[in-house]
C-alpha cells in the first residue's frame, strides 16, 4: 500500500466524513483528497519528477497536511522541516537531499531568504500566503514563486495515476545524531504502511477515533498521527502547540477526542492546571506516550485526571518509527517498562560482541527486525552501515538502535540509556555536538561542552559548560542570545556555566563525566 | 500579612514588558517585540515559559489564574496579557 492511498481509500469510503479539524476549519476526506490532487497536478506541471524531494516548511496546518499528500501523489519524497529550524540548518537540509520545490509561507520565507542563493537545486517555492508577499521578498529571481491558493483554485482535482510502487521512498525524516548534522532517515511507502498498520492494530483504532495532534509534523510521532488517522478513516484535530494547555483540554472535551498522544513534557505542563479532575474526559479512550519514559508519578497523575483512558507506554526511534508498546493492563505491574515488540516486529538484545543476550536483566543494545526498519540515512553510507546491519536472512537489514536495554523474566523491555551522548529534551533528540559547534562560533568562546541535566518538565535539559578566551567578557545572556538565533528553541542551553578551563581526559579530550 | 502593594493599571504593562524582556527575549532569538506580537507565533515563549509566566503573574499581581483562563485570548501577547490582568485586578477598561 502507498501512503497516499491512506487518504485515497478513506476518501472513497467516507467522502463526507470530517478528516481534519484545525483552527475552526473542518475538512472532509473528499475536500482534502481534491485539494491534494490539485496541488499534485501543479507539482508535476512545475517539473517535479518521480522521487524528487519536496520540503514542507510550515507550522502544523491544513496546508501542511495537504502538501504532504500532494507530494506523495505526485510521486515525490516529502520532508517536513521543523518550523523552528534556523536558516543555516534549513540550507543544510535542502542541499543534503537536493530539494527542488519548497512549500512554505511568507514568515518562514523571510527567515530563510538569506540562504536561498546557496541552494542551487531549489527552483520553485509555493507560498500558502502568496498574496501577502512583498516585492523585496522575491529579489532572488532564479527561483519561481507560486501561489498555493491559486493552485487550489485552478488546477484539476483529478486523482493522478499511481506514480510509485511501495519500495519507493515516501519521506525523509530528519533527526539529530551524535555527528552534529541532521540525518535524513529514508522511509519507503512499504516501511511507513507497515509501521502504521502495526500501531493501528495495537491501539485498536477504528473510524470512530478522533485524535488530537499537538506534536510537530516534522517529528515522526506527530506526522504518523495524521497518516494513521487517514489510514483507518478517523478524524484528526490538529493544534499548533501545547503552549496554552487549557485550549487543548477544551478541544479534547468539545471535539470528543478519543486519542491523545503525548510526551512527558506535555503531561508535566498539564499537571500545572489546578483542577482538571472536574472535567468529563469519558470519551478519551487512550493516551499514548513515547520519546521519553513517563515517570511512574506521572502515570499515577494521568490516571486520576483521565480515569477512563488506557495509557500506552511506547518506545521507538525515527529509524524504524516504533518498536514496542506496553499493554495498558501491565502498566501498574511494570510502570517503567516500554513493553514488548509491536505486532509484526521482533526485537532482541545483543552484547558488545553482537551475541544475543537471553538472560533476563543483562544490559545490551536493542536490535529491531521488521518491515518498519527504514532504508537507512540519505547520502550517509557509513552512518547507515553502523546502524542498519545485515540480519538473519540474506539481504535483510536489522536496526541497531544505539539504545541500551534490559529484559525482565517475562520478556518486557526496559530502556537504560543511549550508547552515544544524544540528549532528549521534551522528547526531541538533541545532539550535543551540534550545540557545541554553534558555541564554538561565538567570538570569545575557547572551549565548550554540552551535557544533559535532569529537568522536571523537559525530562532532560541542556547545560553548556564554556571557557572563555583571555579578555572576553561574554555573559550567559550573550551566549543564550547567540544560540537562540542559530538553533531551534528546544536546543538552546537552559543553563550556561563558565569555567576557567574544562576538565580533560589523558588524551586531551574534554571529559564530560566531570561536568554536571 | 499583605503580599504587596496594589499595582496600578498603568504599571501592569510596564512590569510585564520588563519581565518578558528579561526572562524570555534572550532565548527567543529576537532583539525586541511589539505589544501585539503573538508569543506563540514569534516563538517568544515556549511551554515551560508559559508556566513561569503564570507563576510570575500570580505572585506579582496576587491573582489566581483559573484553568479556563490559560488560553491564548488571555495570554498570547503583551496587550492581551495586560488587559487580562487588569480585568482580574478589577481595573476598568
Amino acid at each position: 500500500m502507498l501512503v497516499n492511498e491512506f487518504l485515497e481509500q478513506s476518501a472513497d469510503k467516507y467522502p463526507d466524513k470530517i478528516a481534519l479539524i484545525c483552527q475552526d476549519k473542518r475538512l472532509s476526506y473528499l475536500e482534502i483528497e481534491n485539494f491534494s490532487n490539485r496541488l499534485s497536478n501543479a507539482l508535476i506541471e512545475g517539473g517535479l519528477l518521480k522521487q524528487e524531494r519536496t520540503a514542507v516548511f510550515l507550522e502544523p496546518s491544513i496546508e501542511a497536511v495537504i502538501s504532504v499528500f500532494a507530494i506523495l501523489k505526485a510521486g515525490g519524497v516529502f520532508l517536513v522541516i521543523n518550523p523552528q529550524v534556523k536558516a543555516k540548518k534549513v540550507a543544510y537540509i535542502l542541499n543534503d537531499c537536493q530539494v527542488k520545490i519548497l512549500i512554505t509561507d511568507v514568515n518562514h520565507l523571510k527567515e530563510v531568504s538569506e540562504i536561498l542563493p546557496s541552494c542551487p537545486n531549489l527552483h520553485s517555492i509555493i507560498l500558502t500566503d502568496y498574496e501577502s508577499l512583498q516585492d523585496q521578498d522575491t529579489t532572488n529571481n532564479s527561483i519561481k514563486f507560486g501561489s498555493y491558493s491559486e493552485i487550489l483554485e485552478h488546477y484539476p482535482s483529478d486523482r493522478l495515476p499511481k506514480r510509485c510502487i511501495d519500495i519507493d521512498l515516501a519521506s525523509l525524516i530528519y533527526t539529530s545524531g551524535s555527528t552534529g548534522n541532521p540525518k535524513g532517515v529514508m522511509c519507503t511507502h512499504f516501511n511507513m504502511a507497515a509501521a502504521a498498520s502495526s500501531i493501528i492494530e495495537y491501539l485498536e483504532n477504528t473510524p470512530e477515533d478522533i485524535i488530537i495532534d499537538i506534536l510537530p509534523l516534522s517529528f515522526d510521532y506527530g506526522l504518523y498521527q495524521v497518516l494513521m488517522a487517514f489510514k483507518f478513516g478517523g478524524t484528526i484535530v490538529l493544534e499548533r502547540s501545547f503552549l496554552y494547555p487549557f485550549k487543548i483540554i477544551d478541544l479534547i472535551i468539545k471535539e470528543k477526542v478519543t486519542g491523545f498522544p503525548i510526551v512527558p513534557t506535555i503531561a508535566a505542563v498539564l499537571f500545572k492546571l489546578k483542577n482538571l479532575k472536574k472535567y468529563d474526559f469519558s470519551n478519551l479512550r487512550y493516551i499514548t506516550n513515547t520519546a521519553q519514559a513517563l515517570p511512574p508519578k506521572f502515570i499515577e497523575q494521568l490516571r486520576k485526571i483521565f480515569p477512563a483512558s488506557r495509557i500506552y507506554s511506547m518506545y521507538g526511534l525515527t529509524e524504524c518509527k516504533r518498536v514496542s508498546y506496553l499493554p495498558p493492563d501491565e502498566i501498574d505491574r511494570r510502570p517503567t517498562s516500554v513493553g514488548k515488540a509491536m505486532p509484526n516486529t521482533e526485537v532482541y538484545i545483543v552484547d558488545d560482541y553482537g551475541n544475543k543476550i537471553t538472560e533476563p536483566g543483562m544490559i545490551g543494545e536493542l536490535v529491531v527486525r521488521g518491515a518498519n526498519v527504514m532504508r537507512g540515512y540519505w547520502n550517509l553510507p557509513d552512518e547507515t552501515a553502523k546502524y542498519y546491519r545485515p540480519g538473519p536472512i540474506p539481504g535483510e537489514n536489522v536496526l541497531y538502535t544505539g539504545d541500551l536495554f534490559r529484559m525482565d523474566e517475562d520478556g518486557f523491555l526496559y530502556f537504560i540509556s543511549r550508547i552515544d551522548d544524544v540528549i532528549k529534551v521534551a522528547g526531541e533528540r538533541v545532539s550535543p555536538k551540534e550545540i557545541e559547534n554553534v558555541l564554538h562560533e561565538i567570538q570569545g568562546v575557547n572551549e565548550a561542552a554540552v551535557v544533559a541535566v535532569a529537568d522536571e518538565i523537559l525530562g532532560q535539559a541542556v547545560k553548556a559548560f564554556v571557557s572563555l578566551k583571555k579578555g572576553s567578557s561574554l555573559k550567559e545572556d550573550d551566549i543564550i542570545r547567540y544560540c537562540s538565533k542559530h538553533m531551534e528553541n528546544y536546543m538552546v542551553p537552559k543553563y550556561v556555566e563558565f569555567r576557567d578551563e574544562l576538565p580533560k581526559s589523558s588524551h586531551g579530550k574534554i571529559a564530560k563525566k566531570g561536568l554536571k | 500579612m499583605e503580599k504587596m502593594n496594589k499595582v496600578g493599571q498603568a504599571d501592569v504593562k510596564t512590569i510585564l514588558k520588563e519581565y518578558i524582556t528579561e526572562s524570555f527575549l534572550p532565548s527567543s532569538g529576537l532583539d525586541a517585540f511589539e505589544d501585539n506580537d503573538s508569543f506563540m507565533e514569534k516563538g517568544i515563549i515556549d511551554s515551560t515559559g508559559v508556566l513561569e509566566l503564570l507563576e510570575f503573574i500570580e505572585e506579582r499581581f496576587d491573582i489566581q489564574v483559573e484553568d479556563e483562563e490559560v488560553v491564548p485570548d488571555n495570554l498570547d501577547s503583551l496587550i492581551k496579557l495586560d488587559s487580562y490582568i487588569n480585568r482580574k485586578l478589577g481595573h476598568a477598561g
